[in-house]
């Protein structure tokens, strides 16, 4: 019987033939904690006398949630990894370097890998056609110690997507229709597959933004088989040579296939407080915006800020909105400035961030006021996400970001493009 | 881990996330969990952290605990002495969590319980007794693996105690 992608990577690091449903212990090739639940791992390893590192060089601790420090207690909470990763010599990506999951893609994920990471958008790397999913901080402490942990190998969904995007439509509007068609459960335990031509003709930039969003449908992980333009964003990165192809066999069984035709798309948003909230921007036309943010592992890559630059050349955000724009990586945000982007953004009137999560993990560099509505290229708009229970998210691409921020309130994008 | 749990139901609606259970603006309290424990749940319910008290049950709907990775939302509901959360479903880094630091998590029909019913639960026998209204609610058994992490008292102490994994 033919095999997903999932059952074919689980398989390989369990040393044995697996399908949907069966558990297993696997070894695992990359290890990840941030700074929101790389403590805990390391207070959990020290608490059973396991301070140690199957493999330091693909084990990286991340400071990125709340990077630079907002306060004391989280400046003593980053040297707990600090301090882990000199006694261990396991990575530390340091302030400033950027978000986990885009320097995971960047620089140590290749496909075929397993990783877990302690943070759900771990599924990111799924778009390299690597397993790659979000656990906790003892599960992952575990693997960080071990090398291995224990999978339930999931059911898949086969996203397959046909057609064309219209001017104004793109990746973010994509996942987004398909959360809200299958609920923000709908896919849970499950794992996505992305497929079809559409797929294939993706960048891998706007592959990322896809698996990124999986778990928004309660997936475990969202993944896309190895093709040329893997191969070249791995050679581009330095690492051509860990390219491999993993792709879903003809006959695998499915749980679920859902079609969508990509030309039928409109530029899309998720309202408050749920992703699977879905409309189209034109029906949410005039809501007011206090603040836009465009970043994130989401839509904080160099694709991402063109597209939003574009829109934004030569105009300037509305008097009455903030703009703050947060580049995914130092890597994009060194070729941001030299493409010119990050001084559009200034003279557009946007406060720029240095790379990291910044304003979506409601830890400080753009907490909502009481009321306020902010209009964010995240992936994740729960009540009090971005700091307060009182403000109200709503989730885009960065086009229609970029022209909500001129105008003031919400508009389709398609308007200025 | 009791075969028996006593405690008062406090009832939560569907897609209580991890944001509403340990926010993102205590972010500072992670590494002070008994601190960060008298905020639990109180983003969905200002009140609750007050009201709760040992071996009580949080009673959900579905596609409990969506969202963040964050263990320490399962480990601070554990520490404000609840003894298990009931929900029609749970996302899924949450229900591992969950059982790694020791909370049980039963997926059942909660429907039928009230905010301030007393709840009797047989882990054993995989029967919510709902004690106010007198009525029997079956729960779906946990898969083997978790329930030898959960009587080994969470996955940290599962290694502690094998020093690997002893699942099979």
């Amino acid at each position: 019987m033919g095999k997903t992608i999932a059952e074919k990577i689980i398989g390989e690091h369990a040393g044995k033939e697996v399908s949907a449903g069966d558990i297993v212990i696997v070894s695992v090739d990359v290890t990840a904690v941030q700074d929101g639940t790389g403590p805990l791992a390391v207070q959990q390893l020290e608490k059973i006398g396991l301070v140690q590192a199957k493999n330091p060089k693909r084990t990286v601790l991340f400071i990125d949630h709340a990077a630079p420090s907002p306060n004391k207690d989280l400046s003593n909470a980053h040297n707990i990894l600090r301090k882990f990763s000199k006694e261990t010599g396991v990575v530390l990506s340091e302030v400033g370097e950027g978000v986990c999951h885009q320097r995971l893609v960047e620089t140590y994920v290749n496909p075929g890998d397993i990783l877990i990471g302690a943070d759900s958008h771990t599924c990111t790397s799924g778009a390299l056609g690597a397993f790659s999913t979000g656990m906790g901080s003892t599960d992952v402490a575990i693997g960080i110690a071990l090398g291995k942990t224990w999978l339930r190998v999931p059911e898949t969904f086969k996203i397959n997507v046909t057609g064309k995007f219209n001017k104004g439509v793109y990746a973010k509007d994509l996942i987004l229709y398909v959360i809200g068609e299958i609920g923000a459960d709908g896919a849970t335990y499950k794992a996505l597959e992305f497929t079809g031509e559409t797929i294939r003709n993706m960048t891998m930039s706007e592959r990322f933004t896809l698996s990124n969003m999986a778990v928004e449908a309660g997936a475990k992980t969202g993944l896309i088989e190895s093709d040329e333009t893997t191969k070249a964003y791995l050679e581009e990165k330095g690492r051509g040579d860990k390219f491999r192809p993993i792709s879903a066999d003809g006959d695998a069984v499915y749980e679920r296939v859902i079609e969508v035709d990509a030309s039928e798309l409109e530029p899309m948003i998720s309202a408050p407080h749920t992703v699977d909230n879905t409309s189209t921007a034109k029906e949410l036309a005039g809501t007011k915006v206090d603040q836009v943010f465009i970043g994130t592992c989401t839509n904080g890559r160099l694709d991402d800020l063109g597209i939003a630059a574009e829109i934004l050349k030569g105009k300037h955000r509305h008097p009455d909105t903030r703009l703050i724009v947060t580049p995914a990586s130092q890597d994009v945000y060194l070729q941001a400035l030299k493409a010119g982007y990050i001084e559009t953004f200034v003279k557009a009137g946007a406060a720029v961030m240095a790379p990291g999560c910044g304003a979506c993990v409601g830890v400080h560099q753009g907490i909502l006021a009481d009321g306020e509505v902010c209009l964010a290229t995240q992936n994740r708009n729960f009540k009090g996400r971005m700091g307060n229970t009182e403000g109200y998210i709503y989730l885009s691409s960065p086009a229609t970001a970029a022209a909500s921020a001129i105008a003031g309130k919400i508009v389709d994008p398609r308007e200025v493009l | 881990m009791e075969a028996k749990l006593n405690g008062k139901a406090w009832k939560f609606g569907d897609d209580i996330s991890t944001d509403l259970i340990a926010p993102g603006r205590l972010f500072h309290l992670r590494t002070n969990l008994p601190e960060l424990a008298k905020h639990v749940l109180e983003d969905a319910d200002p009140e609750f952290p007050k009201k709760v008290q040992k071996g009580d049950f949080v009673v959900a709907g579905s596609n409990f605990g969506l969202g963040s990775s964050r263990e320490h939302a399962p480990t601070i509901i554990k520490l404000a002495g609840v003894n298990a959360v009931l929900a029609k479903s749970f996302a899924r880094i949450f229900y591992r969590n969950g059982i790694n630091v020791g909370l049980p998590l039963l997926i059942c029909d909660t429907d039928r319980i009230d905010e301030g019913d007393e709840l009797e639960v047989d882990m054993s026998a995989g029967i919510v007794k709902d004690l106010t209204k007198g009525i029997e609610i079956t729960f779906s058994p946990l898969p083997d693996v978790m329930i030898k992490i959960l009587n080994d008292g969470g996955l940290a102490a599962h290694i502690a105690k094998y020093g690997d994994f002893n699942l099979d």
